[in-house]
């Protein structure tokens, strides 16, 4: 991927995330994520995960954020209408988020191995979608099962949640 | 040329901006997704490793991708039993706001 296509891609990731965090109206804060989760998969195409990019897509453009924007209309949240910003908070937030950020980049300016630029692969194209396949049904077998049954009871507990009390 | 410290960096930003968003909204849904911004950056990280660490047949390491598949998986669980929480507590409380449930406050 030519390198401007990666900063395009992880300045719209970027731009959208923050517009997350900062819009007042949860369905606008929806949406944002949506665009923030295409250009993550779009970097993850460009480190040759095709299948994790096309997941991506599918589970969190698709599912997550239809679960999300869903429940939103279902509780008809509106816009925060200027509840006034607790400025201690607040600051200490940024002030906390900014220090992870000087400590990030002080680690990897640190680290020998983050100043050089990817390997080149075998064939352009890779089969990873057959390779991570035979991973999860071979050593990754019981992890995999194990992720079934916290599916089965993630959907049961929903279930029990939602359900109306008993008058 | 695009090395392994850019993709590390973006995805350290991006993980600071969702910290950013649980820790200054009082909204649970933004707080959600804040979440979903955490662990996606995470998998960023993951995937850029991988993709690192070419094995000697000249392919990436497929471990940190059955991982980032695992976490994809769990969090879609988490958001779903999420917002049945939210739904939940909407019903008994009419109210999504950190700043209105704070009964077990110290």
């Amino acid at each position: 991927m030519p390198p401007f296509l990666f900063w395009l891609f992880a300045s719209l990731m970027l731009v959208f995330g923050a517009a997350v965090v900062l819009n007042r109206n949860p369905v606008a804060s929806a949406l944002s994520l949506v665009v923030s989760f295409l250009g993550l998969a779009a970097l993850f195409m460009s480190l040759d995960a095709y299948f994790v990019g096309i997941i991506q897509v599918l589970v969190y453009a698709g599912a997550v954020m239809v679960l999300f924007l869903f429940i939103i209309m279902l509780l008809n949240l509106r816009a925060e209408e200027g509840r006034r910003i607790n400025w201690l908070a607040a600051t200490g937030g940024i002030v906390v988020a900014l220090i992870l950020v000087i400590q990030i980049f002080s680690v990897i300016g640190h680290f020998q191995a983050a100043r050089q630029t990817f390997p080149s692969l075998a064939r352009s194209t890779t089969d990873d979608v057959w390779n991570i396949g035979a991973l999860l049904f071979s050593n990754y077998n019981l992890p995999f099962q194990i992720v079934g049954v916290l599916v089965l009871v993630a959907t049961i507990g929903v279930v029990l949640l939602s359900k109306r009390e008993p008058r | 040329m695009i090395t392994l410290g850019d993709y590390l960096i973006v995805s350290g930003i991006l993980f600071a901006i969702g910290f950013a968003g649980v820790m200054l909204r009082r909204n649970l849904i933004i707080i959600l997704m804040s979440l979903e911004l955490m662990l996606n950056a995470a998998n960023l990280s993951l995937v850029a490793f991988s993709r690192f660490r070419v094995s000697p047949a000249g392919l990436p390491n497929y471990n940190a991708q059955v991982f980032v598949f695992f976490i994809i998986t769990v969090a879609a669980a988490e958001v779903a039993v999420g917002l049945a929480i939210l739904v939940a507590l909407f019903r008994a409380r009419q109210t999504t706001d950190v700043k209105d449930i704070s009964e077990l406050k110290f």
